[in-house]
């Protein structure tokens, strides 16, 4: 029997096993590429989406756990036209080298964001401490959120 | 499935028709003449057209063999196109590596981009230019050099105009290059010196399709890998039946001891592979060293030696010189990419076309040709971002991989991402190496007799750097293909001994460098080579000999230096860190300097850090850092500032969490928990400033900073401990163990 998921405020059926990890399901059936595979243990944040506003590992979630759970993507914050204050932020930052990172980082920072509007430098760094940079673009990712957490505060979204 | 909206096409649709209108073989093109050498790139690919097309709109799209790896090269190439060509960027578009389409520019490798393709964009652009202007003069019948050009539009000074539009058709791209039109001078530049945003980095915000990863193609299938416990083990029987039964399995692939599998979703594929793990029956090959031993070991192992960076003194030092030395060592370094590499490959009519991260598209198709045994004009190879590889990582090994899947089942492109620990246990890591140093001291305190030693295996055996075939699965196959013997990379730029040459001024040296070529564990090209570890036994052992002739060590280098442009550096960062001589360093602060010219080549940079030392733990922890860099004419300012603060962080990394970790059952390192690298909490603060040279030539700059980084903080760590810790990496239990 086909499962449903509530993803990105749509309704999607998917042919998928319950045991599937979303990752695949996101990637593959939805063609929603944003969250990527990094390590499939839950140990790098590439992966990262947001189940009912918390950030969640998309690689060990199987599709089965997650009922009526609302579903949001990268995708859904915002596009090259009009981006998210976080994407923006990310943008005027430069923050990104390879930025196969990146996903997992804005994700986890919405998250931060949607809790603590205003976070500081070492906020941003605990709170993205299992989030795994291998170019060294950290500096960049961290003063981009706080520049996105200001920037939301100032429009008082 | 009801996505209504997702009707996207496949990625790839429309690329496999494109045509081939001109002859990119570069020995074609020299049989033309021996023509006088030319800069860059343009020596080996001469006619303007591999270089640059003008379109019926007067717009510009540019090729170049180098491709983005997240350093950015493509917006700074970019860059210079549009400069060169008095374009708006917006009006230019550049093409990265297609063995159909791009100029054949090797690996992009070395922090060499700017200086090959870069030099030939801007000479080619400025000499299409100077076309464009030459016909726009003969049709206005004015003299060309009355004409000025903006965003591709000529005019004369009473504004009459022609635009590259107008004069494209006339415009015989099929000429050689000359290399003859001068580029614009650094004054006249508007896009080249500007911190222009990434066009990449949007898209990667926003979750596009960016990567190989991402992309599929319509009846796309997902394919997998099963590799063996260790190095150099064959498959001597798997029992497939069950697993070709599994859920949307559609075959398993043996050939020799190669082992995979083809399933029609993704996590059917990993499914299949965990269970023909568990299937495969292996015969293990040779124990790997004990790690205990590990430096001892390949010191025991036989090597060819060659002496380089010879000076001799006319008098040597006097025989009451004040004598040192040191031996130094580094573990194996894993390039540890966040995303395990992937490629997409199709088999469709005999004719196989690849979708690859890999860093030389071209070394590539030529081992595939070996493997598959199809003609080099069967296989294409197409360039689509992969994650950060700082190196060879996967990328070429899996790209062979997924060929042989989508061999074994013709008309479905197969895409195969390896699995975390494929990646770990199986990429080629930086080599091992121990390096020994021996220098004397003058009744002056200044160095008279500097002897250097080391011992490395090698650090490129990419396709193409041996006779062999350099791609893992080869070694696997039933009829295995051998990789072949490894070579140097000669100097200037050396291999392992990249740097091992000191760029100070001392009277009397000898530097000898021990090629192992025996690999016991696999090795290949890590971001800098030999250069991190070089830098680091160079730089630490100017300190302590600093500390011999009781000299500030800034003011130490500074004495030994001749260069200009390396003192600038140096001063420039001791004046941005407020490097005060005679500092006491302890366990609360300690700091260190490193510099080094990269390659003897390339950036200047030196670095100075800030070390904190927790005396219970012994961990250390670096909260400042502090970065000054010469790379000559600056292209993009900003894009260079990332490319410095990224290598001092990964270098950090590497310096303090860092070693691959094995036993002789084989490699220990297959997850990030096995594999530690410093987290976002521990990440130093960087400062970047930049001396911008516009009359210079410009330099290499991505592998610039990890040397003098690590360097920096072995330095301040022995400034904070009062220890000289010799052996990388500087992590908890060591320090701890040293502060006893």
């Amino acid at each position: 029997m086909a499962i449903s998921l509530k993803v990105n405020g749509a309704s999607h059926s998917t042919p998928a096993e319950p045991d599937t990890p979303l990752l695949y399901v996101l990637r593959n059936d939805l063609f929603l590429a944003g969250a990527k595979f990094g390590c499939g243990l839950a140990q790098c944040g590439a992966c990262t989406v947001l189940v009912d506003g918390k950030a969640t590992r998309s690689c060990v979630t199987p599709i089965g756990t997650l009922g009526n759970s609302e579903i949001t993507t990268i995708e859904a914050l915002g596009t090259i036209e009009k981006p998210h204050p976080l994407q923006k932020a990310f943008i005027d930052e430069q923050a990104a080298q390879c930025g196969y990172c990146i996903n997992g980082m804005i994700m986890k920072a919405k998250e931060l964001l949607d809790q603590k509007p205003r976070p500081s430098d070492a906020d941003v760094r605990e709170a993205l401490a299992g989030h795994l940079c291998r170019c060294g673009t950290h500096n960049r990712i961290v003063a981009a959120v706080v520049r996105a957490g200001k920037e939301i505060g100032r429009v008082g979204q | 499935m009801n996505a209504p909206t997702l009707t996207r096409r496949g990625f790839t649709q429309g690329l496999g028709g494109l045509v081939l209108a001109f002859s990119l073989d570069p020995a074609e093109l020299l049989a033309q003449g021996a023509a006088a050498r030319l800069p860059g790139s343009l020596n080996n690919i001469r006619s303007l057209q591999a270089w640059i097309r003008i379109g019926g709109d007067g717009n510009a799209t540019v090729y170049t063999g180098k491709v983005e790896l997240g350093q950015g090269i493509l917006t700074a190439l970019w860059q210079i196109a549009a400069e060169e060509l008095d374009l708006a960027p917006s009006r230019v578009r550049i093409f990265s590596a297609d063995t159909a389409l791009s100029p054949e520019e090797g690996q992009t490798a070395g922090s060499q981009s700017i200086e090959n393709s870069g030099t030939a964009l801007r000479l080619a652009c400025a000499e299409v230019r100077a076309m464009l202007v030459d016909l726009a003069a003969e049709k206005l019948a004015v003299p060309a050099n009355s004409l000025t050009v903006a965003d591709g539009v000529i005019s004369t000074a009473d504004r009459l105009k022609v635009t590259y539009a107008e004069v494209a058709v006339q415009l015989d791209l099929t000429k050689e290059a000359t290399g003859k039109v001068a580029p614009k001078p650094a004054s006249a530049h508007k896009i080249v010196g500007q911190s222009t945003p990434r066009f990449d980095i949007p898209g990667k915000v926003t979750g596009r399709i960016t990567y190989v990863q991402d992309i599929f193609e319509a009846g796309m299938v997902h394919g997998r890998v099963v590799r063996p416990p260790r190095y150099g083990s064959t498959l001597e029987s798997v029992d497939d039946a069950a697993v070709s039964k599994m859920a949307g399995v559609i075959k398993v692939v043996r050939d020799g001891s190669f082992l995979g599998v083809v399933a029609e979703r993704e996590e059917q594929a990993i499914k299949a592979r965990e269970a023909l793990v568990k299937a495969a029956k292996w015969k293990l090959g040779p124990e790997l060293p004990d790690p205990a031993n590990i430096h001892a070991h390949l010191k025991s192992l036989p090597n060819k030696t060659e002496t380089i960076g010879v000076k001799q003194a006319s008098a040597l030092a006097a025989a009451n010189a004040r004598i040192w030395e040191a031996t130094y060592t580094k573990p194996y370094l894993a390039h540890g990419s966040i995303g395990p590499s992937c490629a997409m490959a199709t088999f469709i009519n005999g004719r196989m076309i690849v979708w690859t991260h890999s860093q030389g598209v071209f070394p590539l198709r030529n081992e595939l040709v070996k493997v598959l045994k199809l003609p080099a004009k069967d296989i294409r190879c197409i360039h689509v971002e992969g994650s950060g590889c700082y190196g060879q990582n996967g990328a070429d090994d899996v790209a062979l991989d997924a060929a042989l899947l989508a061999r074994a089942v013709p008309d479905k492109p197969v895409r195969l991402q390896w699995m975390r620990d494929d990646e770990f246990a199986w990429e080629p890591y930086g080599a091992a190496m121990s390096m020994s140093v021996k220098a004397s001291l003058n009744a002056e305190g200044q160095i008279a007799d500097w002897q250097y030693e080391l011992w490395s295996n090698t650090h490129s055996m990419r396709p193409e750097s041996t006779d062999g075939t350099n791609v893992l699965a080869a070694w696997y196959l039933a009829e295995p293909q051998p990789h072949g013997a490894p070579r140097g990379i000669p100097q200037p730029a050396g291999g392992g001994d990249r740097n091992a040459i000191p760029l100070y001024d001392f009277p009397n040296q000898k530097i000898v460098h021990h090629f192992i070529p025996e690999m016991p564990i696999r090795v290949s090209a890590l971001r800098t080579l030999g250069a991190y570890a070089n830098v680091f036994a160079v730089e630490c052992f100017m300190d302590e000999v600093a500390a011999l002739a009781k000299a500030d060590p800034v003011a130490f280098r500074l004495a030994h230096l001749k260069d200009p442009r390396a003192k600038a550096v140096i001063e420039k960062v001791a004046a941005m860190a407020g490097w005060k001589p005679g500092e006491v360093g302890s366990l609360g602060r300690g700091r260190g300097i490193g510099f080094a010219k990269y390659k003897n080549l390339a950036s200047y940079v030196a670095v100075i850090a800030d070390v904190q030392i927790d005396r219970a733990s012994g961990q250390v922890r670096v909260p400042q850092v502090w970065a000054a860099a010469d790379s000559g004419l600056i292209i993009n300012p900003d894009g260079l500032k990332n490319q410095i603060e990224g290598g001092i962080i990964q270098s950090a990394s590497w310096t303090l969490y860092e070693q691959v970790r094995f036993d002789k059952t084989g490699i220990r390192s297959r997850d990030w928990a096995s594999y530690p690298i410093m987290t976002m909490p521990d990440v130093p603060k960087v400062a970047v400033e930049l001396i911008n040279r516009p009359s210079e030539r410009s330099l290499g700059a991505g592998e610039g900073s990890q040397g003098p980084a690590v360097a920096a903080i072995a330095n301040a760590v022995a400034h904070a401990t009062g220890k000289r810790l010799r052996d990388l990496p500087l992590d908890a239990g060591r320090v701890k163990a040293a502060l006893g």
